[in-house]
């Protein structure tokens, strides 16, 4: 089959890193083929190359054999090559429709023809079984069918290579089956997929070919089907990669938090939380999971006094904390790893040794009388940096923000496992982090777990639940629709539960 | 009742250029570049057409007409500081706009002690007259609010009102001016050049701040001084969130400051209200600016990405 | 360059190019730049580089006068921003401090350094008073700051202006002046400036920077601030009790423009004022706050750098200069500081393209 994409010895760096070293890939028409690396290898970047968001330090771009300059994504367009992004880039009070036509949109004379734009986007969705309503608003519409209006929009510009960046992050396992048909659909239509992803699974369900990246170079292209996922895993991270956790089984002791008939307004203004109930107990990781957007969110709010609980009630060890301030939920002993690290989990602008102290800072020995001791402030920092291996560029005195991503996290996770709570909320604790990382929270989570704290594990990723949890619990649509033990479960049995096909009875 | 008659044309006299320079702000806004040197492209605007007028008057009639051109020119001219200092060099927002609006009160008085060697320009004998449009003027209630004795800038603010609704939301231009203000990147994805827009944005707000000062100067005033727009600028800015950023809203908000504005010249000939001092009417449009401010800041929201700096290698 | 390099470097880059602005439009409309550095220099020193006339201490005198109040401005300013707010109402707050202090010194009775004192409390409070009805309004309905404090700031003047007119002035210009000894004025100072207005206010002004620094730096509370400057968010997630902050950091900064009004009621005039326009004490209070990065030593640098270009105006208009020409580079300088992260990268732009030459 003939190369559709070449691009050969691509080089791009950024101030303070090189994204992209000497990378060459190329890409066999008709085919499904895999990025595959971990965060930070790369992956886009090279594609955003590819979509002419960026342009290469040094390096060749070939098309269909002949080469060329894209230059920015109408070039791009032109070429036939477009890109549904990761974090959907659709404006949220615009409708279906006039996201698909933005920049280049029918006219009559000099006015919208939204009539004819409306035809246009009815037709594409019959030929590809895509789905969607013109008229509704993105804000109104589900992440699966926005995902289908970022489709759309590509194949709305007679795009023939379509790059998909990590398409599967925010889909339920059914959904995620639905658009590897899709894809398949796609490429029996003659188009030519790119896939960007750190999923493995996917890779071998779909890809017939996969790229290999790690630290913005190049390790490799295998073939699918004659590769295994521990092969593909050891290509990305440079290491035989530990799969699971290793723990011993739980001993669960008494509950420690009760939370009943929990009623939680979101943002919106809608009801995020329906009708929630759950027990934690002492030595014990609840795990819950869900498609992003069902209420964890909430929840997690709730617990921890970001939202206000609308009904219903919480008691920690006994005592009702359903109106307590947060400062007081912190003092009695709660702790929270948040899911937004940028957002709740540090304050960028502060140096690293006075972000480790954000909920301390106001008693000794950081501060007597209203007056703050850096001295003891700063040896904090240097204990937990120590500790916990945070990687630094000057030690407590660095400021937050030049820390990578990875470091943040431990840092954030240090901060709150030194504090030893009660009972921790920890949300997304491993998001966008590296293997390694990874594998050194998990194992401090279980470290936790057996020193007897009660812990509740939210996320997004299936496999983390799986590996993690003792007891897994399942919210649908602000409500628990299953709780089962970890060991006696799987993927799908979940998969059903998550996408409310199914409900298990729950057990207190 | 007749005073309410009476007060029409005066209020919307007070109306035109706060509705004129919210518009321009409008613009700017759902572009995504907040602006909230309106006050100073204004009276940059106010001195050029002052200055233009009072120079002209001599020779043709239409002198008002050209310095409100020329006011509108120079609002161009001074709004591009702004779009080069937030679009280019990626400023604050706030902080590049207040730099300009002091930068304008030193440059205004500055220039007319060159030109005039007074601290304000010299006095223009007629600036702009009040017309009657022949047959509508006629109209029992209608005539006398809309057609009897208003100032032609009305008409103009109305038209341009039309047109902002048009261009804004029935072209491309104006779908893909809205796509820069909500998601900067969205746009950029889809091929729009967002620095562009936004620059297109920011200037179309000097052109109609610009133009506005020149209204505002040659109706209400005699001459260009430091405190010909005394805080008008500010009003626009608040009716355009009082307006929720559209068009028809901005000129409810505009038309109700401008009320409020003209309530002061009538006092005295309400009696509930002859009795309280001049300052509280000087007052007036300023405090009850706060209260909408506070009724419907709350529930109102302005375009996404407005006043963030667009930083096109973010993802 | 590193960081902290930069903090300085910029400030110092924007306020030589607003000069060279200044400069160059004072040689466009055919004024001598010259005669700027010339007035400049000689208010700043009080020495006459032309020869002409001697050593003067009294343009000295002069020039600490003007930073006095709008160093404290600046410091308003200044501390609103580290809690991530725009005060730009520093303007109005100084004007109804200066309307308390005078109506206390008019009105109560009591020994004189006493009633100075209290004079000076009662011009803090209601600063504070009017500083906190925009962080109230912030705090509790997210109103933006930025509108309300300019119409609270067109409120206060026609608000002081009527209180004055009420309480009763001579020909409507200023009040009877304040009773003897009630005031700042200082003989001792006066006299070793050559008869300049300087007065006792320095020692408010210096407090204020003291205090200030160590509430921002050193205190529990500073830190909840700028932690709620930063980032709201992570803020609240720590604990921090993020309405009550933004409103009381209002307050001070309230307070530390009312103290400004203060100082110019009783130091400079000793009686009340009714003032036909603003006197942009809080616009300068802006530019001395962004200048000067918000800190207490950078507020006081530029301070009395722009205290320097106030009191230069009357030497360069007596040469020809419009006296709006500190207006100017006033704001030129704050536009150039602005720009910072425009200038920023394209410094490392330059940086990079001179090491990929090597």
């Amino acid at each position: 089959m003939a190369l559709i994409i070449e691009m050969l010895k691509i080089v791009k760096g950024f101030p303070g890193i090189k994204a992209n070293d000497d990378v060459t890939l190329e890409v066999e028409e008709g085919s499904i083929h895999a990025l595959l690396g971990e965060n930070g290898a790369g992956k886009s970047t090279l594609m955003s190359i590819l979509f002419g968001l960026y342009q290469p330090d040094s390096g060749l771009i070939r098309i269909r054999g002949k080469d060329v300059r894209i230059t920015d994504p109408n070039e791009a367009n032109k070429l036939g090559i477009g890109m549904v992004h990761q974090h959907f880039k659709l404006v949220h009070n615009f409708t279906v429709t006039e996201n698909i036509v933005l920049g280049l949109e029918p006219v009559k004379g000099v006015v919208l023809d939204m009539k004819v734009a409306e035809e246009r986007v009815r037709a594409l969705t019959a030929k590809y079984g895509l789905e969607v309503d013109p008229r509704s608003k993105i804000e109104d519409i589900g992440v699966g069918m926005q995902q289908r209006v970022e489709i759309l929009k590509m194949l709305y510009r007679d795009a023939e290579i379509l790059i998909f960046d990590e398409p599967t992050a925010v889909l339920t396992p059914q959904e995620i089956h639905e658009l590897i048909g899709i894809m398949k659909r796609l490429v029996a239509e003659g188009k030519t997929i790119i896939l960007i992803t750190h999923k493995l699974k996917e890779i071998k369900a779909v890809a017939d070919v996969c790229t290999v990246l790690r630290r913005g170079r190049l390790i490799g292209s295998v073939k699918v089907a004659d590769t295994s996922e521990a092969r593909m895993a050891e290509m990305m991270v440079g290491r035989q990669v530990n799969f699971s956790v290793e723990k011993e089984p739980a001993v669960p002791g008494e509950v420690l938090l009760e939370i009943d008939g929990l009623k939680v307004r979101n943002a919106k203004g809608l009801l995020g939380i329906k009708d929630l109930s759950l027990r934690l107990r002492r030595g014990e990781i609840l795990g819950l999971c869900g498609i992003d957007g069902n209420g964890q969110t909430d929840l997690v709010y709730a617990l921890t006094g970001l939202a206000k609980i609308e009904a219903g009630q919480v008691l920690f060890k006994g005592r009702d904390i359903t109106r307590a301030s947060i400062k007081h939920r912190v003092d009695m002993g709660l702790g929270h790893i948040p899911e937004d690290r940028h957002k709740h989990g540090l304050v960028l602008d502060f140096r690293m040794d006075e972000n480790l102290v954000v909920h301390s800072y106001g008693t000794a020995p950081f501060s007597r009388w209203g007056v703050l001791d850096y001295n003891a402030i700063r040896r904090n920092a240097e204990k937990l940096i120590e500790e916990f291996d945070v990687r630094s560029g000057e030690g407590p005195a660095t400021p937050t923000r030049s820390l990578s991503g990875g470091n943040q996290q431990k840092a954030i996770v240090a901060r709150e496992i030194d504090r030893s709570p009660e009972v921790f909320v920890i949300a997304q604790p491993t998001r966008g982090l590296d293997v390694g990382a990874i594998e050194y929270i998990h194992k401090r989570i279980v470290e936790e777990r057996d020193k007897g704290k009660a812990i509740l594990l939210v996320s997004l990723e299936l496999d983390e639940i799986l590996d993690l949890s003792d007891r897994i619990a399942v919210i649908y649509e602000g409500e628990i629709v299953g709780e089962v033990i970890a060991s006696e479960t799987n993927e799908n049995e979940l998969g059903l539960m998550m996408a409310g096909s199914t409900r298990k009875a729950v057990r207190a | 009742m007749k005073l309410i008659l009476e007060m029409f044309p005066i209020a919307l006299m007070f109306a035109s250029p706060l509705v004129i320079a919210a518009l321009g702000g409008l613009f700017s806004e759902r572009a995504g570049v907040v602006n909230i040197a309106l006050e100073g492209i204004m009276m940059v605007g106010a001195f050029a057409a002052a200055s233009v007028t009072v120079v002209l008057e001599p020779s043709t009639a239409a002198a008002p007409w050209i310095g409100m051109g020329i006011g509108l020119l120079a609002g161009i001219l001074f709004s591009v500081l702004h779009a080069f200092a937030s679009i280019n060099l990626k400023a604050n927002q706030v902080i590049s706009g207040t730099a300009l609006n002091i930068l304008a009160g030193g440059l205004t008085v500055y220039l007319a002690q060159i030109f005039f060697r007074q601290q304000r320009t010299k006095a223009f004998s007629t600036g702009l007259s009040k017309i009657s449009v022949p047959v509508l003027s006629d109209i029992p209630l209608a005539g006398d609010m809309f057609f009897k004795g208003a100032y032609p800038t009305f008409y103009l603010m109305l038209a341009l009102t039309v047109l902002t609704w048009f261009v804004v939301y029935k072209t491309p231009l104006g779908l893909r001016l809205r796509a820069c203000g909500e998601h900067p990147q969205a746009a950029a994805s889809m091929g729009v050049d967002v620095l562009r827009m936004r620059y297109f944005g920011v200037l179309v707000s000097g052109a109609l701040a610009g133009l506005a000062g020149g209204v505002m100067v040659l109706s209400q005033d005699i001459q260009y001084t430091v405190t010909s727009i005394h805080g008008a600028g500010f009003i626009a800015l608040a009716s355009l969130i009082f307006g929720k950023w559209h068009p028809a809203g901005v000129l409810g908000a505009g038309v109700f400051f401008g009320f409020s504005q003209a309530l002061s010249l009538y006092a005295k000939d309400i009696t509930f209200l002859a009795s309280l001092p001049t300052e509280f009417f000087y007052l007036l449009p300023y405090a009850l600016t706060i209260v909408a401010l506070i009724v419907f800041s709350g529930r109102s929201v302005g375009p996404r990405a407005a006043g963030e700096i667009y930083d096109a290698g973010k993802r | 360059m590193t960081k902290n390099q930069a903090k300085f470097a910029v400030p110092l880059v924007a306020v030589l190019l607003g000069f060279i602005t200044g400069a160059i439009i004072i040689a466009l409309t055919g004024k001598s730049p010259l005669a700027m550095v010339l007035a400049m220099f000689r208010t700043l020193t009080g020495f006459d580089l032309t020869g002409r006339t001697d050593f003067n201490p009294r343009y000295i005198g002069e020039f600490i006068l003007q930073s006095m109040p709008i160093i404290l401005t600046g410091l308003s300013v200044a501390f609103a921003f580290r809690t991530g707010l725009f005060n730009i109402g520093a303007e109005g707050q100084l004007m109804v401090g200066s309307l308390a202090a005078a109506m206390t010194a008019l009105m109560v009775s009591a020994p004189p350094f006493i009633l100075v004192v209290l004079s000076l409390l009662a011009a803090m409070a209601a600063g504070a008073l009017w500083g906190a009805v925009p962080g109230f309004l912030k705090a509790r309905f997210n109103v933006h700051e930025v509108v309300v404090t300019i119409m609270l700031n067109y409120t206060a003047l026609h608000f002081c202006n009527w209180a004055f007119m009420t309480y009763g002035t001579l020909d409507s210009v200023r009040t009877a002046d304040f009773p003897a000894g009630v005031t700042l004025k200082s003989v001792f100072l006066a006299g070793i400036t050559n008869g300049s207005r300087l007065n006792w206010g320095m020692i408010p002004v210096a407090l204020s920077l003291l205090v200030f620094w160590f509430i921002i730096e050193k205190t529990t509370f500073g830190y909840g601030l700028r932690a709620v400057g930063f980032n709201k968010d992570a803020a609240r997630y720590a604990g921090m009790k993020v309405e009550r902050n933004i409103v009381l950091s209002m307050v001070i900064a309230g307070a530390f423009a009312g103290l400004g009004g203060a100082v110019i009621a009783l130091g400079t005039f000793n009686y009340g004022r009714i003032l036909p326009a603003f006197e942009f004490y809080g616009m300068d209070g802006i530019a001395v706050a962004l200048v000067g990065g918000n800190a207490a030593i950078g507020v006081l640098v530029s301070g009395l750098l722009f205290g320097m270009l106030k009191a230069a105006q009357p030497l360069m208009q007596s040469q020809g200069i419009p006296r709006e020409i500190a207006g100017i580079i006033q704001s030129s300088i704050v536009l150039f500081v602005a720009m910072r992260l425009g200038i920023e990268s394209l410094l490392s732009l330059a940086k990079r393209k001179q090491e990929a030459g090597k």
